[in-house]
This record gives structure tokens, sequence and C-alpha cells, in this order.
């Protein structure tokens, strides 16, 4: 029989202070297989570990069980000591009398005879286990990065000059995501094109980086290290190899449709480059929007193109590409503005959303930069931004903080203030959240240089008289009612994912949140890896966030899959399903099971088989199995029987 | 009833004289309270001391003059000393004072005042009537 050592941790008094561990030492002293017995302030301190270690030499163990927190924490710390005295790392066993006992109990006797019985069961499982070694596979070190927002470019850049191939998926006709749209952006002002493009560009020329623009990823195929994803490139009609980017081909389109890049400011032709610095640049033609693809209906861009770059009968291609880990850098859209009637978007044309006053900002918007209203084109002079415009409302729009919009109004109402001298900007607030490095000392400095005048309430509603939006709000600190007769409202809209991430996302069984949101492994120290093995997420798909962090989360996303390309192999916990052959009837419950596919019926033997690789050992087929056929490595129906046992006596 | 507000309202003489007499700019206060929390005499005011900066900052400078607030000042400087943003509130009542003071309207004769009303006037009442109302 193994010679089993229980060292009972007091976890300070976390464990000490609701179990009498000197009492446990003393029960289980004489438990059968259980050749030596302690109990210790810390076992995970270094002195804890030496003495599980000097143990294993002084009482020849073979086996250890831990009594203490759960193994989601120091289950490795504990198997790399047995690792160091040459026992198998599946010689160890977490009895979690923390979690599951002290904390939970406060009786001090019933919590003792519960830990009793806990390990009492770890020793069970421990006898019974088997030494296994863990099983590795090839590792493909190339990188899928599905979208090419700020987050996509900086991953794979980072990765890219770590040496690694990156396959970047846009599904746009050009990356840059939201951020190439925004004027300036906080807290620095730096105009956001100046700071972006040169970053488009490095994309664009970089060895390591094959760009799918106008693309989607159809499917994705394998585990961690060997996946295969295919993916679907759009037809853009114009080939970019030909196109001399001369734009003969616009001034002659006669469709013309909003642009997507100034918010549906201003218009594009049906075929058209979505904005100067476009990736790659050069034209597409709108499938949706082209009266081309009927000859007799229209030829005139393919007539107007000198290098004869047009081609109307181009199909999607299609691509399959090896590689080892995927980031998810889906980004945001804005909370439909469609849904906020109440204040008068859509009614009246002077409402406007935030990225529409950002393109009515920027340079290079509808506008040229100069401060002009959309319905006649007059300069607003009372101007009213709405905070929290879908975002903090359980009951009618989103739950939860946006987070960017407190910061991006304050800029508005700056960057508005620097256009318009004797203009007044009025911000409606609830809280003001300007958590970020340097983003209070930028909100106080707007508020005392520009005399901007927040209200801290929220707005009932909006009319129009005349020309002006009646704006009917309130402050609280004053109880006063407030009136205003603005010239232009901007809705500070907060931000959703990507309404084109949820396919994708629901295609590669990503978990995500009630929102929408992906969800990281662990909220604190996991904050970037999903909990399916090799997908990685960056940016605002992840839940919202602004530029700093964005760019934050995506190089430390591109640490996370350098990290893993750095191995030779990918090596899997051994913990997995196996058939036993002679009880399999083969009828397949489990291959329909498993949610990693990781099962398959021998068509020639008439079995199920496991493919170790993919196998995450989650147990849902040994539960189906009906022959018990199925059963997982060190958790065999044996020593969970043997394990029931110990409650039995109950 | 609503109070209606624009441009010219926010930026009105009257908050251009405030900031003038007092050297603060309105703008600077964010509302955080302190100076009320410290005011010795903040619950016998109408307007506390922030709702007067915050009503500066709305260029409701009518609610101000017209405020007993500015005559329950005791001109202690607690909310000045106090003020995490370095603004002399106190200064800002000050201005608001001054501002009435120079228009000399209801100026007081002391030798009117009743012999009983004058057992019962603490004498900082006094000294603030005299200033306000005999020049
Ligand atoms: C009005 C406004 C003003 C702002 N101002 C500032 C500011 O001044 N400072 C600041 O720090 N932050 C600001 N922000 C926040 C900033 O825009 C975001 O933090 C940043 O853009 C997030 O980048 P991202 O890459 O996560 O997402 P995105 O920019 O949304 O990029 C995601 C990309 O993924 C692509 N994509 C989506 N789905 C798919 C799919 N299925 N397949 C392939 N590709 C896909 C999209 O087309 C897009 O290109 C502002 C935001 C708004 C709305
Ligand atoms: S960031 Fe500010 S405006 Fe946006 S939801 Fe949060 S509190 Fe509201
Ligand atoms: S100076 Fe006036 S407002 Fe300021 S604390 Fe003293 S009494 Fe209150
Ligand atoms: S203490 Fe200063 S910042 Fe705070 S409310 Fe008073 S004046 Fe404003």
């Amino acid at each position: 029989m193994k010679r089993i050592g229980v060292f009972i941790c007091h976890c300070g008094i976390n464990i000490k202070g609701t179990i009498d561990v000197e009492k446990l030492t003393e029960e289980l002293a004489e438990y059968p297989g259980v050749a030596y017995i302690e109990n210790y302030i810390f076992m995970c301190s270094e002195p804890g570990q030496k003495l599980i270690r000097d143990t294993i030499v002084e009482h020849k163990l073979d086996g250890v069980v831990v009594a203490a927190c759960s193994p989601t924490l120091h289950e490795t710390t504990f198997q790399d000591a047995l690792d160091e005295m040459n026992i198998n790392r599946h010689q160890l066993e977490i009895a979690n009398i923390r979690e599951q006992c002290s904390w939970v109990h406060d009786d001090i006797e019933e919590a003792t005879r519960k830990a009793n019985l806990i390990i009492k069961t770890a020793v069970e499982k421990l006898k019974l286990n088997e030494s296994l070694i863990p099983i590795s596979a090839p590792l493909t070190k190339r990188v899928l990065i599905i979208g090419g927002g700020i987050a996509g470019i900086q991953a794979a850049l980072d990765i890219a000059d770590g040496g690694y191939e990156v396959i970047l998926v846009e599904k746009e006709p050009s990356i840059g995501g939201h951020m190439i749209q925004l004027s300036e952006t906080f807290p620095t002002l730096d105009c956001s094109q100046c700071i972006m493009t040169p970053k488009m560009v490095a994309v664009n020329k970089h060895k390591n980086i094959k760009l799918f623009a106008n693309s989607e990823v159809e499917s994705i195929e394998g585990f961690v290290g060997n996946f295969k994803v295919n993916i679907k490139r759009k037809p853009q009609y114009v080939d970019p190899d030909k196109c001399t980017i001369c734009d003969d081909c616009t001034p002659v389109c006669p469709v013309v449709v909003p642009s997507e890049y100034d918010e549906g400011m201003s218009w594009r032709k049906a075929i058209y480059i979505p904005f100067p610095q476009s990736i790659p640049a050069t034209f597409t033609i709108d499938t949706e929007n082209c009266l081309g693809f009927n000859p007799i209906a229209c030829t005139k861009c393919s007539d107007a193109c000198e290098p004869d770059a047009i081609d109307y009968d181009k199909k999607p291609e299609y691509f399959e590409e090896e590689i080892g880990a995927v980031i998810v850098a889906t980004g945001f859209d804005l909370y439909p503005v469609e849904n906020m009637a109440e204040y008068g978007y859509g009614k009246y044309p002077d409402v406007l959303d935030g990225l529409q006053f950002e393109r009515i900002l920027s340079a290079t918007g509808p506008t040229g930069g100069e401060m002009h209203r959309p319905s006649d084109g007059k300069v607003p002079k009372e101007i009213v931004f709405i905070q929290c415009s879908g975002s903090r409302d359980p009951e009618r729009h989103l739950p939860y903080c946006s987070r960017i919009c407190c910061m991006y109004t304050i800029k508005h109402a700056k960057l508005y203030k620097h256009k318009v001298h004797d203009g007044q900007p009025y911000i409606f607030y609830i809280d003001i959240r300007s958590g970020g490095k340097r983003y209070e000392e930028f909100v106080q400095q707007a508020v005392s240089e520009d005399g901007i005048v927040y209200f801290r309430g929220k707005v009932a509603r909006i009319y129009k008289e005349a020309d002006k939006m009646i704006v009917h709000g309130i402050d609280t600190l004053t109880s006063k009612k407030i009136e205003i007769k603005a010239d232009m409202v901007v809705l500070a809209m907060g931000i959703k994912p990507n309404n084109s991430a949820e396919k994708v996302i629901s295609n590669l069984k990503l978990n995500t949140d009630e929102n929408g949101f992906l969800i990281e492994a662990h909220p604190k120290l996991r904050p970037v890896e999903s909990l399916q093995s090799g997908f990685y997420l960056a940016g605002t798909a992840q839940g919202p966030k602004d530029i700093p962090d964005t760019v934050s989360q995506a190089s430390a996303a591109a640490a996370k899959v350098l990290a893993l390309l750095s191995n030779d192999e990918i090596s899997h916990s051994p913990i997995v399903a196996i058939v036993n052959e002679e009880l399999c009837s083969g009828c397949g419950i489990c291959v329909s099971t498993c949610p990693y596919g990781a099962r398959e019926l021998d068509e020639i033997k008439k079995i199920a088989t496991v493919n170790d690789v993919l196998c995450e050992g989650c147990g849902a087929c040994i539960s189906v199995c009906p022959s018990s056929a199925a059963q997982q490595k060190n958790l065999t129906d044996e020593q969970i029987l043997n394990m029931v046992k110990i409650y039995s006596y109950l | 009833m609503s109070y209606e507000i624009s441009r010219n309202i926010v930026r009105n003489e009257l908050v251009g004289k405030i900031e003038e007499l007092s050297g603060q700019n309105v703008f600077d206060c964010y509302q955080c309270g302190t100076c009320s929390a410290g005011c010795p005499v903040v619950e016998y005011m109408d307007i506390m001391p922030n709702q007067v900066m915050r009503l500066a900052q709305f260029g409701a400078t009518e609610d101000l003059i017209n405020s007993k607030t500015i005559w329950i000042c005791s001109a202690c400087l607690q909310c000045s000393t106090r003020c995490p943003k370095g603004i002399e509130v106190a200064k800002v009542m000050e201005a608001l004072r001054s501002i009435n003071l120079r228009k000399r309207v209801g100026t007081l004769d002391p030798n009117k005042i009743e012999t009983e009303d004058l057992k019962d006037l603490p004498p900082i009442a006094l000294v603030g009537a005299f200033r306000k109302l005999t020049g």
C-alpha cells in the first residue's frame, strides 16, 4: 500500500479559527494508508514546503495529501515540491478544507468533523492515483488575430516584432476600427490619425503580418497549438495590385450612399476608399449598392479605370491557414442611438451621437473640422451634452458604465470651445468618472479654463421650438430645474460589443457575459486569456475601455501568445478520458456529448476513441456512457466509489 | 419654475464683477461641499456656500444677490482655508456683499432701532448692519 503523508494547514486563522487542527491530526493518524500526519501554520510558505520535502525522505512517502485552500491556488506549488523529490506530481491530492469548510461554517465541532471526512476522501482517491506524464503535441508558431482596430493592430505588431507570423483578419475594407474616426484623443489631445496611421502602415509593411481585409473568419477547428482557420475574403472587385488610387472612378459612379466613416454625415459612392489613409490602400466596390453587377445597367467605373483594375465578376476567395493561437479583438459599437427617442435622435438632425460629433470635430470630417450643425450649417452657440446616454440604465438600456463617455464628453466640450470661443457647452451628468492617469487633471483644467457648465442630473425631455431644441433637465445640487434652448445636442452614447462579432464569437464557442462581452479566464489574475485554451482577448471586445487600456491589454495578450510560442511543443494535462475497449458498445453518445470535439468513432473497431490533446478532462462523456466504458484517468469509478463510501457512514 | 439658461447668462456682467472683486475663477469649484461642511453658520443660510459657487457658474446672480446667505456669512474664512481647490469662497461672499453695498439701498438709521430690539440683537449683527446699511 502507498505510504501517504497528510499535511494540514492552519492558513493563519483562516482554517485553524474554525477547525480544531490538533484534534484532526490525532483522529487521522490511525487512518489506513496514512503513514505520517502533521499540521503547520502556512503549508504554502517555504518552510511549509520544506517540511513536505523532508518528510517525504524521512518517512519514505510515495503520496501526499495537503489539506488547505482550493487547488486553484496552490495545487501546482505542492506538485512542484513533489517533482523536486522525484515523486510523480499526480501523487498529490488537495483536500480543500478552507473554501469548502472553514470559511462556510462557524461550529468548530461540526467543521472539524467535516474536514476529517474531506481529508479521508482525498486519501482514498490518492490510493488509486496513477503516475502520469503530460501529453505533448506539436505547436504551430503562427497567430490569428480577429479585428483590425487599435487592439488587433497593437497585438499584431508586438507578435510580429517577436518574430512570429500573424494572420490579421478585418471585416471592413480597411483596418483602423473606431480609433481612426476620432478627432483628437484625451487626455493629451493628440490627433488620432497622426498617432494611428504609422501603426497601420507598419502592419502593411511588416514581413511577418499577413493582412486579410474585407474578410471574415468562417470557422476554426483544432486545439491550442494546432488550429486550422477558414477565412473568407469578400470580393473587392478592384485588383489592389493594379489600382493606382488615381480616383478616376468615384466621380463617374452614379450611386451615392451615406459614408460609414463619417457616420452618415457625408456621402460616398458605390466604389470608394473608406478614408484617404486606408490600409490596404485600394478602392472597393460595395456589393449592396453597385449597379455594375448587371452589365447593362452600369459599367461607368470600369470604363474610367485606365489600369483596368475593375472586375465585376470576382467571387469570394477562401483560405485555410494553420495557426497555434487566436486573439479576439473585435471591438465595440455604440449602443443603438435609435433607442434614445426620448432625446429626439432621428427626429431632430442636430441631435448627434458621440462618434458623429467626433467626425464634425475632425479635420477629415464632413465639415473639414469646422463647427457647423447638420440641419442648416449654422455655428452652434449653445450646445448640450448628455452623459450616460444608454448607459447605467438597467430599466431601459445598458446596465453598466461605458467608462469612456465621461472623458470623451469633456474632450468634446473642450474642443468645441476651442473652435467656438463665444459658445457655451453644458454637460448633464450623473457622476464624472475620470479614473485614468491624468484624466482628473484634464477634466478640472477644461472646466476651469473653458468655463464648461456641468449640471448634475439627467435630461427628461427635448423638443423643438423654431430652430432650437428645448432641453429640460435638472441640477440636483441646487435643486434648480434647468431649461436650455440648444442649437445642438450630443448624446454621449454608451458602448456595446461589435454588432458583427456575435456570429464569430458564437461560432468559436467563446464565453460571453450577459452583455455580450468576452469573459476572461479570471477577472483579476488572467484578464487577457479566455477559458478556452489557445484563445486570448484584447480591447473593447472584452469590456468598455479607452485607448491606453486597449493598447495595454493588446500588448499583454501578445506577451501571453509569445510565451506560448516560445515552447517547442504544447504540453497538455494527462488527466483525460480513456475508453475500456472491452466494454464500449460504440453507441456514440460520448461523441455527441463532448463539448471539445475530442471524441470520435473508430469505424473499423466500432468503438469510441479519445483525442488526448483535445480532451479537457471535463468528464461529460464519462457521465453519459451507458456501458461504463468511459473512465477518467485518476478519477475512475472505483476511486469515486471509494470516496463516496466515506460518507456512507454518515 | 425652470431656470432658463444661455451663454449670455452664464457669462453675465455680474459674474464678471464677482470674479473681479473676489479674484476667484468660479469654474474652479467642483462641488465637493467641503466649504459648506465646515461653515459654522451654514444651517442658518438659505443657499449653502457650495451652492453659491454653483449658482455663480450658472450665472444665477439674482439668486445670489438676494440671498440671506451672504449676510449670514461671518467672514470667518473657514471655507477658504478648507477648499481643496484653493478657492477663497469667503472672498466670493465678500464680493457679493460689496456688490449689494454699492447699491446703497435700504440704509439704516441707528436712532430708529427699538431699545427692545437692541437688547436682543447680538453685537455682531449690529456691526454687520452698520457696515451694510449706514453708508
Ligand atoms: C465618441 C468616442 C470618442 C472616443 N475618444 C477617445 C479618446 O479621446 N481617447 C481614448 O483613449 N479613447 C477614446 N475612445 C475609445 C476608443 O475608441 C476605443 O478604446 C478603441 O477604439 C477600442 O479599440 P478596439 O480595437 O478594441 O475596437 P474597435 O476600434 O471597435 O476595432 C475593432 C475592429 O474589429 C473589426 N471587427 C469586428 N468584428 C469583426 C469580425 N467578426 N471579423 C473581423 N473583424 C471584425 C471591426 O471592423 C474593427 O475594425 C472614444 C470612443 C468613442 C465612441
Ligand atoms: S463613463 Fe461616464 S458618461 Fe459613460 S456611462 Fe460611465 S458615468 Fe456615464
Ligand atoms: S467665511 Fe462665511 S461662508 Fe465661509 S465658512 Fe465662514 S461663514 Fe461660512
Ligand atoms: S470647498 Fe471649494 S471646491 Fe469644494 S464646493 Fe466649496 S468652493 Fe467648491
